[in-house]
C-alpha cells in the first residue's frame, strides 16, 4: 500500500535537514499504518543524481519520484506530488518544517481537496490513520487533528522530526514525467540563497548572545557584542533585525534561520515569537532580559530579567569581565 | 489594475484566546480587531499604488467572516482602501484552512483582481497557508512571506527570506502574494479616514450569491476535526528577576551563570 509521501528539499547536492527528518517520520509511521513510504525530490540540476536519491531509503523511503521541474519554487511541485499522489494512491503527503513546505503542502490542499494540518509538533497512527498534533494559540493549547478523506497533508513545524537512519539501504528510484500548469510557469527564480552581510559562525558557539527589537536600532548590537566577548560566545540575531538590516542573514536563528542549542542562550530585547523558538529551544540555559514582562519568551526562558537593556547589558558585560579576570 | 487585499477580524492581542472545549472551535467572542499581519498587505497595497510604476484603479477589502467582521473591514478601509467586500454566511462557521481558501477563491473571483495581497499569517491561527490554497483554487501564481514588491513592466519583482537565504522571483500577474511583516511600517489612518470609512461603499455576499458550493464549506465540508484539545507540557516556569537596581539585578545574573559554570 502506498502510505506516505514526503517532499524532500534539496539544494547543491544536499537534501535539507529537516526534509530527511519527515523522511525518517514518515517512514516510521508508513510502517504503523502497514505501508510503504515514498519520497518526492524535484529539480533541474544535474545535482539529483540516482546515488543522491536513492541515500532516501537509508531514512526510510522504499521509492523515491524524481521529476525535473524548476527549484525553489512550490507550484511546479504541487503539480508533481499531485500527480504522483492520484497515480499511486498516496493517503498522507508529509512535509518537514520550512517556507517551500507550507506553501506547497497549501497548493496540495486546494488541487486534492484535501484536510490539511500546519505546525505540527507530533504524528501518530491510531486505528490505521494519522492524527497530527498541533499547538495553537501561541503554544498555550494542543489540539489533536484528524483527517476526513484522503488524502491528507501534515506540515510540520522546524525540527519536529528527528532524522533518524534506520532504512532498509537504498531506494528505488523513479523518473516521473509532468505538465505543469500553466500557472505554474509564471514564477521564476532570478536569484536562488542570497546572502546577506557578513558570514558569521553561530552554531558551533557554546554561548550566544542574542538580539532582537529590543536593541533598538542596529548600533544596539554593540551592546550584544560585548557582553558575548565577554562571555566568550558569538552573537545571534531575530529574524525582524535581520530584515532591518541590523545584522548579518548568517547570524539569524529559527524558521528559515539557524538552529542552535549552545550551553548558554542569553536572549536580549528579544519577545520570542514561535518563530524564534523553534530554532533554540533546545538550549541549555535560557537567560532572557526584555522590559515587557508579558513577552513570551519569559514562559519559557530559565532566567527571566524584566528592566532595561541599555542598563543592563553594560554593567552585566563588566561584571562578567571582572568575574572571568 | 485592481488590487484585493484580504483581511481578516482577530481577538485582540490584549484578550486572553481560548478555545471552546464543547465545539473545539477557537472561542471567537470578545474584542476584535483587524489581524495586525493585514495591515502591512493593505500599505503594501498603497506603496503599489502610490509607487507610479502602475495606475491601480481601485484597492477592494475582502474578508470571509460572521456579521462582526465589518469591523475589520471599516478599518481597512481607513487604512486606504477604496471599498470592501463582507462574505458572510451561516453555513461558512467551522470551515477550516481547505474550506475557507475555497470560498475566499470564489468571493475573489466574483471580483477579478489583478493582484491579491494577504498578510503572512493570521494572529489567532497562524497559517501561514491561505495566500497558496487561494492561488491555486484561482490558477494564479503565488508566493508567500514576501517583503519587497516592485513593479517592474507589468511583473512583480519580489524578494523572500527562504530555505538557503535570500530569493528573487520575477511573478507574472494576476498573483496572489502575501507579505511578511517585515516589508513595511504601515501608516496610522487619519481622523478623517477612520470618521469617513463608513460611508464608503460595503457589499455583503452571501455564499450562493458568488457560486459557493455548500456541502464544500463550514463543518460538513471541512476535511478536518480536532478530536481533542489538551493543555501543553507544562514547562517548570523560570526565575524572574524585576530590574529595580541594576547592580542587584546584574550580581543575581552572574550569580546564576556561575552556579551553572558558563563563567568558566
Amino acid at each position: 500500500m502506498s502510505a506516505i509521501l514526503v517532499y524532500a528539499l534539496h539544494y547543491e547536492g544536499e537534501f535539507n535537514k529537516n526534509s530527511l527528518g519527515a523522511v525518517s517520520e514518515g517512514g516510521k509511521l508508513a510502517k504503523e499504518l502497514g505501508g510503504e513510504c515514498a519520497a518526492v525530490v524535484v529539480g533541474e540540476g544535474d545535482d539529483l543524481t540516482d546515488d543522491l536519491c536513492a541515500s532516501l531509503g537509508n531514512y526510510g523511503a522504499s521509492k523515491v519520484f524524481r521529476a525535473k521541474a524548476p527549484e525553489g519554487l512550490a507550484q511546479p511541485v504541487v503539480d508533481v506530488m499531485a500527480k504522483v499522489i492520484q497515480e499511486n494512491d498516496f493517503k498522507y503527503a508529509l512535509f518537514g518544517g520550512g517556507l517551500l513546505g507550507f506553501e506547497i503542502g497549501a497548493g496540495l490542499t486546494a488541487r486534492l481537496n484535501a484536510g490539511v494540518t500546519m505546525e505540527v509538533t507530533a504524528v501518530k497512527a491510531q486505528d490505521g490513520k494519522l492524527v497530527a498534533e498541533r499547538p495553537i494559540l501561541q503554544d498555550s493549547a494542543i489540539v489533536d487533528v484528524g483527517y476526513v478523506g484522503e488524502p491528507g497533508i501534515v506540515i510540520g513545524r522546524l525540527n519536529a522530526f528527528d532524522v533518524a537512519e534506520d532504512g532498509d539501504g537504498a531506494a528505488e528510484v523513479i523518473d516521473v514525467d509532468v505538465q505543469l500548469e500553466e500557472h505554474s510557469t509564471k514564477a521564476v527564480m532570478v536569484q536562488r540563497g542570497e546572502q546577506r552581510g557578513a558570514d558569521v559562525n553561530i552554531e558551533d558557539a557554546e554561548i550566544l548572545v542574542a538580539g532582537g527589537r529590543g536593541l533598538g536600532n542596529a548600533e544596539g548590537f554593540e551592546l550584544a557584542e560585548a557582553l558575548a566577548e565577554a562571555l566568550g560566545g558569538a552573537v545571534a540575531a531575530t529574524r525582524a533585525v535581520v530584515d532591518a538590516g541590523w545584522y548579518p542573514y548568517a547570524a539569524q536563528i529559527g524558521q528559515t534561520g539557524k538552529t542552535v542549542a549552545p550551553k548558554l542562550y542569553l536572549a536580549a530585547g528579544i519577545s520570542g515569537a514561535i518563530q524564534h523558538k523553534v530554532g533554540m529551544q533546545n538550549s541549555e540555559n535560557i537567560v532572557a532580559i526584555n522590559k515587557d514582562p508579558n513577552a513570551p519568551i519569559f514562559e519559557f526562558s530559565d532566567l527571566g530579567v524584566v528592566g532595561d537593556l541599555n542598563k543592563i547589558l553594560p554593567k552585566l558585560t563588566d561584571a562578567v569581565k571582572a568575574k572571568k579576570g | 489594475m485592481k488590487i484585493c487585499v484580504l483581511v481578516k477580524e482577530v481577538p485582540d492581542a490584549a484578550v486572553e484566546k481560548r478555545m471552546d472545549p464543547a465545539t473545539g472551535r477557537l472561542d471567537r467572542s470578545g474584542e476584535k480587531n483587524l489581524n495586525p499581519f493585514d495591515t502591512h498587505a493593505i500599505e503594501a497595497a498603497m506603496q503599489v499604488r502610490e509607487g507610479g510604476a502602475v495606475e491601480v484603479d481601485e484597492i477592494v477589502a475582502v474578508t470571509m467572516g460572521p456579521e462582526s467582521a465589518f469591523r475589520a473591514l471599516h478599518k481597512a478601509v481607513s487604512l486606504g482602501a477604496d471599498r470592501s467586500v463582507h462574505l458572510s454566511d451561516e453555513a461558512l462557521a467551522g470551515s477550516d484552512v481547505c474550506a475557507t481558501g475555497y470560498a475566499l477563491a470564489r468571493v475573489l473571483e466574483s471580483e477579478s483582481p489583478d493582484l491579491v495581497l494577504l498578510g503572512q499569517q493570521s494572529d489567532d491561527g497562524e497559517c501561514y497557508t491561505i495566500g497558496a490554497v487561494v492561488a491555486d483554487h484561482l490558477k494564479m501564481p503565488s508566493l508567500t512571506q514576501v517583503i519587497k514588491i516592485d513593479v517592474e513592466g507589468g511583473n512583480l519583482r519580489c524578494e523572500r527570506q527562504a530555505e538557503y537565504g535570500y530569493d528573487t522571483v520575477e511573478v507574472e500577474m494576476p498573483a496572489v502574494i502575501s507579505v511578511g511583516d517585515a516589508i513595511n511600517e504601515p501608516r496610522y489612518p487619519s481622523l478623517k479616514a477612520i470618521m469617513g470609512a463608513k460611508k464608503k461603499q460595503l457589499d455583503t455576499k452571501s455564499a450562493g450569491e458568488v457560486g459557493i458550493e455548500p456541502d464544500r464549506v463550514g463543518e460538513e465540508g471541512s476535511r478536518t476535526s480536532v478530536l481533542a484539545v489538551n493543555p501543553p507540557a507544562q514547562k517548570e516556569p523560570g526565575e524572574i528577576i524585576e530590574d529595580e537596581d541594576t547592580n542587584e539585578t546584574v550580581e543575581k545574573i552572574v550569580g546564576w551563570l556561575e552556579e551553572r559554570k558558563l563563567l568558566a
